[in-house]
């Protein structure tokens, strides 16, 4: 039967095998290939430059990858906050530090080998460990899911409201989120005003004090007495704070 | 029908419904890259992006736990919980990317460079 239809028309034979196709599968395997290609793309890319617009791809690809798991604020939340946030930091240090001989360093022949082979043998051990459990390789028999938007948002206040109530046999044993939603809020602060005060325009302090006292002497030659009795007197308080500090 | 059998192990993966092991595999394969290119890459931005790069295989992971499409909802699944580990690990990248590049920044300015290899004051 399948040798008559192609002889007899080529695009008869390919209906029942576009019938078949499941495009969630096809939407996955699109976005898996680009999040892994754009992966490699990063570790073998020697120019920083390149390799930040890789994990842009990379990264808005896995996007995808959480949208179709059903998990769209995740998706939502890693376009914002890294794709939209946290790259364009890292693009942000890319663009500051990239001076011609920093943009490719390469690294030896020797190191290439030895990570290639480290990496191998991780990814063989993962690739066993996700794929030796039968139950991971089942696929869900038909749910219908509500969106995760509004049960996450009310559990990081505290509320399960995609759960059975306390008092049923089921419910009454699921976590919230409020306190961990608290602590991170607080370490999202301190870490901000860390980075903050870590990244601030430092102060030159000997070479910015000489100048200064340089720009400060009255050029009059009539002030002269003065200003050397000035200079005398800092050069005093100058010696006693540097042994102060000392 | 040769052409189409050779074809065919690849057909199944365009067919047949995709299950956690699916996520599984591009989870190892991004955590891999970023293991590598953080051990590899000699620019201190390379690593942090080997960083962000582990960082994202271990969500894909939890969220592909949590996911009520590819596993049956019968206590083997994760719930709310992934969904929620992968938001915090999404918070804590971007704060850990903050801290990063300021002591990139800030060795830059120190030394005149972000090779990492340059970075040995503290050798004894």
């Amino acid at each position: 039967m399948m040798p008559l239809a192609i002889a007899a028309s080529p695009i008869l034979a390919f209906a029942p095998l576009v019938a078949a196709i499941n495009w969630h599968s096809v939407f996955f395997l699109l976005f898996a290939v680009i999040a892994c290609g754009f992966a490699i793309a990063v570790v073998a890319a020697d120019n920083i430059v390149r390799m930040a617009l890789y994990l842009v791809f990379s990264l808005g690809a896995v996007a995808g990858l959480f949208f179709l798991a059903g998990a769209e604020f995740v998706g939502a939340m890693q376009l914002m906050i890294y794709v939209g946030g946290t790259l364009v930091l890292l693009v942000f240090g890319v663009m500051l530090t990239a001076q011609t001989p920093f943009v490719a360093i390469k690294s030896s022949g020797g190191d290439r080998v030895l990570a290639g082979f480290v990496a191998a043998a991780l990814f063989a051990t993962l690739l066993l460990a996700s794929l030796s459990v039968p139950a991971w390789r089942q696929p869900a028999s038909g749910v219908v899911q509500a969106p995760t938007a509004t049960p996450l948002g009310m559990a990081l206040v505290g509320v399960r409201v995609d759960e059975a109530p306390a008092g049923s046999p089921k419910g009454g044993h699921s976590r919230r989120y409020l306190l961990p939603f608290e602590i991170i809020s607080i370490h999202l602060l301190v870490v901000l005003v860390g980075a903050a005060y870590l990244a601030r325009a430092k102060r030159r302090k000997t070479p910015r004090a000489i100048e200064v006292a340089a720009s400060a002497e009255p050029p009059a030659s009539v002030a002269a007495h003065a200003a050397h009795a000035k200079l005398g007197r800092s050069d005093r308080s100058s010696s006693v704070l540097t042994g102060g500090s000392e | 029908m040769t052409p189409l059998a050779a074809v065919m192990p690849l057909f199944g993966l365009i067919t047949e419904p995709i299950s956690v092991a699916h996520y599984l595999v591009v989870g190892a394969v991004l955590f891999t890259s970023g293991v590598a290119c953080m051990a590899l890459k000699r620019n201190a931005l390379g690593v942090l992006m080997g960083i962000e790069l582990v960082l994202n295989g271990a969500n894909v992971n939890f969220v592909a736990f949590a996911s009520p499409y590819l596993q049956s909802a019968d206590g083997r699944s994760l719930g709310l919980d992934g969904d929620v580990i992968a938001v915090f690990v999404i918070v804590l990248a971007a704060a850990e990317a903050a801290v990063a590049l300021a002591i990139t920044l800030n060795f830059y300015n120190n030394h005149g460079t972000v090779d990492i290899d340059q970075a040995d004051d503290l050798k004894g």
